[in-house]
């Protein structure tokens, strides 16, 4: 079985990592992109992504990264989750890189390992492994999650015969800003220009990116409970302290009941998004099964966990000042990204032999 | 890990000397004992070695392997899970020496003589009353959904030692002897016909002030560790699919016919939660191993009940002609609690007391927002108020 702890060395990433993004992430600044998108995510990703070595953190050594695993990045994305920040870690540095790592590349790992470039896979946000469709050279491929700040763009393209990985550099496209459900993760429209790079093609290009795809759905599940556990933490603080009734709203059962079932839910998310990134991490045989259930639960957790931190806090809740909304919007968000939870209940179906 | 080594030799040992293919059980059982392999995180000469609790698994383990027969935990459970670690931890030494034993052999069974009608949730409102005689306590009073009462030779009861003082502060926690001619046990049916349950009442029941185990007065904090272990146990999961969903998967693979659309998004929806669940307290598990605190035992306690409860349900809906029918309404009393067992109406039925038993779900919710989530407490009238000038 699995090992669901946090090991030592774990423990002081996520310390790491959560002191820079209090530094360089800070809510206000988020939520100052919904009005002002051109700031963009670079403020907040570069010391990340250089002094703390994120961007290469799933790198091989032999390319400049750390050659860490799943489990660090877990670990990272759970902090990302927590403080809704802007970075293009999971984008990058997780799937854009794997992509990359399975295409066989040398060139470019080294200058993302660095953080001197940030790489994007060009793929509708919303889609999964084995269920994607590639983009047509010349044709608006959206909506991108990551690709406003990247230099390197990563496309499945439809080629004459079969599926090609494409490399393109930042002015080989043309890129649309969209506006987003979610700005601390914007996204656009990228149009290919000319013939690129090719990086590897028919089915081992398929498989680099189902590959990566894979990778960014076992994780994304540790940044959903990222999310689900600040919601969770900052309504138990704000029942606490709000009095009505000449007593704190958290000393009525309607309110604790509420809570402690989301208590429930916010653990088990964390135990589940724990075990999809183990098993990654071990290239364990359950992985497929482990992150189609990360994803199926973890999607929703975070959803009911903002969700419920927004009609707990009353009408602050409701307000622009508030942070809440931006974790419902990222939870929204990161639940229609990389599959719906049915669409990974569907694949579930078919790992563990439940037909329809 | 030389523990480790250590441990499975001494299981190799105990099967070289003790065929368990040509004793009994309890003959085996007691040599288990005996070599401290009961429970490894006892101290020796209590079934243990003194050694990490982790271990247990090791020699569990080993002693699957080789076929050996194990305590059965269905038929003992308040022993074994109940009363084994409250013994160690406020049992005196004469009292673990005698009693330990025979409940890891299961030749003495146990039964928990705790709830009572006036006492359910609010456990420490006991009323059942204890009074010193010389020096033996003189027990009367009525307890109720005691399983097992009816096969067991020993109990643990808590009783009010002094009426005087707040509630917690007048209880005392007592070891009886089942055979007492004081005691009456009368099968309580439930709603799944049989009766799994008794009352129990004590007319003059005597107890040897020997068998109080920790201080007069004390009776809350003993029970509450007991209590806790209940808990954990009810909580703890297990394989892949070894639940409710288990049963219902395998009719799913079997029986192509059941499936519709909509009961196959019921289905997945379940089976998510029934294996997150389990994940959940497979980290529990490593959690506790590793010395940290679980505050979550009481949230898993809280998720088998929901799940229970709707698995079983969507189970009679799968089959709708079969989930109309019954498998037995005679009255019988079982030896053993059986979630898993019988019809799959006797399983929504049963489900239905998961909710109930070993800390209802609205007192788990409690527990978690109080003393996990740090949330303020309940008002209570009766507090620091004498438990006989409480309106009751």
């Amino acid at each position: 079985m699995s090992d669901l702890l946090y090991s030592d060395v774990e423990l002081s990433l996520r310390d790491s990592v959560r002191a820079a993004l209090r530094r360089h992430a800070p809510q206000e600044a988020t939520a100052r992109l919904y009005d002002d998108p051109s700031a963009g995510s670079s403020a907040a990703w570069a010391p990340l992504a250089r002094d703390l070595g994120l961007a290469g953190l799933l790198i091989g050594e032999d390319h400049g990264g750390a050659g860490a695993s799943a489990r660090e990045a877990a670990v990272v994305l759970e902090e990302i989750g927590r403080a809704v920040a802007p970075v293009p870690f999971l984008t990058s540095a997780v799937i854009a890189t794997t992509a990359l790592a399975a295409a066989g590349d040398e060139t470019f790992l080294p200058s993302l390992a660095t953080g001197d470039a940030t790489a994007v896979l060009v793929l509708p946000w919303s889609a999964r492994a084995g269920a994607w469709q590639a983009g047509v050279p010349g044709a608006d491929i959206a909506p991108v999650a990551g690709a406003l700040d990247a230099d390197l763009f990563v496309v499945p393209l439809a080629g004459d015969n079969e599926l090609e990985l494409r490399g393109y550099s930042r002015d080989e496209v043309e890129m649309t800003a969209l506006t987003s459900l979610d700005m601390s993760r914007q996204l656009a429209a990228v149009r290919t220009n000319g013939d690129g790079r090719l990086l590897l093609g028919g089915a081992s290009a398929t498989q680099a990116v189902n590959e990566a795809l894979s990778c960014g759905q076992a994780l994304l599940a540790s940044e959903q409970y990222g999310i689900a556990a600040w919601c969770l933490e900052t309504t138990v603080d704000y029942v606490k302290t709000r009095i009505q009734f000449a007593r704190p709203i958290g000393s009525f059962q309607a309110i604790k009941h509420r809570l402690a079932d989301l208590f429930l839910e916010v653990t088990q998310a964390g135990a589940v998004a724990r075990y999809a990134a183990d098993t990654r991490a071990r290239g364990d045989a359950d992985a497929a099964t482990a992150q189609a259930l990360a994803q199926a639960y973890c999607s929703d957790i975070a959803i009911r966990a903002a969700e419920e931190a927004l009609q707990l806090h009353g009408g602050i809740g409701m307000t622009w000042e508030h942070p809440v909304h931006l974790y419902l919007k990222r939870a929204k968000a990161d639940q229609l990204a990389l599959g719906t939870p049915a669409a990974h209940r569907a694949d579930l179906a078919e790992l563990v032999d439940l037909p329809a | 890990m030389d523990n480790a080594r250590d441990v499975i030799e001494r299981v190799d040992d105990l099967l070289f000397q003790h065929d368990p293919g040509r004793l009994s059980t309890e003959e085996f059982l007691g040599a288990r004992f005996d070599a401290g392999l009961a429970w490894v995180h006892f101290p020796e000469g209590l079934g243990g070695l003194g050694l990490p609790r982790e271990l247990n698994a090791v020699v569990e383990e080993r002693l699957v392997e080789a076929g050996a027969p194990a305590p059965d935990v269905s038929r003992n459970g308040i022993g074994l899970g109940m009363a084994a670690p409250t013994l160690l931890a406020f049992g005196t030494e004469e009292q673990q020496h005698r009693y330990l034993r025979p409940l890891f052999t299961c030749e003495e069974i146990w039964c928990q003589l705790f709830s009572e009608p006036g006492a359910g949730s609010d456990l420490a409102a006991v009323a059942t009353r204890a009074v010193l005689d010389g020096d033996t306590w003189v027990v009367n009073g009525q307890k109720v959904w005691t399983s097992g009462a009816h096969n067991a030779q020993r109990a643990i009861l808590v009783a009010r030692t002094d009426a005087h003082v707040p509630k917690h502060a007048g209880l005392s926690y007592f070891v009886v002897d089942m055979s007492d001619p004081g005691l009456d046990v009368r099968p309580l049916r439930q709603i799944t016909g049989e009766a799994e349950f008794n009352e129990v009442f004590l007319s003059g029941v005597r107890v040897p002030d020997a068998d109080r185990i920790g201080a007069v007065g004390e009776g809350w904090k003993v029970a509450t560790t007991t209590l806790n272990n209940e808990r954990v146990a009810i909580g703890a999961g297990a394989d892949r699919e070894a639940g409710q969903i288990g049963l219902v998967a395998r009719r799913w693979r079997e029986e192509p016919e059941l499936r519709t659309a909509a009961a196959h998004e019921e289905l997945l929806h379940w089976w998510v939660e029934a294996e997150v669940t389990r994940i959940a307290g497979e980290r529990l598990r490593q959690q506790m191993a590793a010395g940290q605190p679980g505050p979550e035992s009481s949230a898993m306690k809280l998720a088998f009940a929901q799940q229970a409860q709707a698995i079983t349900g969507f189970a009679l809906e799968l089959d709708p002609d079969a989930g109309l029918l019954y498998d037995d309404w005679t009255m019988v009393r079982s030896a053993s609690a059986s979630f898993l067992g019988r019809g799959p109406g006797f399983r929504y039925l049963r489900a239905k007391g998961n909710s109930i038993e070993g800390g209802t779900s609205e007192i788990m919710r409690n527990v978690i927002a109080e003393r996990v989530l740090g949330l303020p407490a309940e008002h209570r009238p009766d507090k620091g108020v004498p438990f006989n000038e409480v309106p009751r």
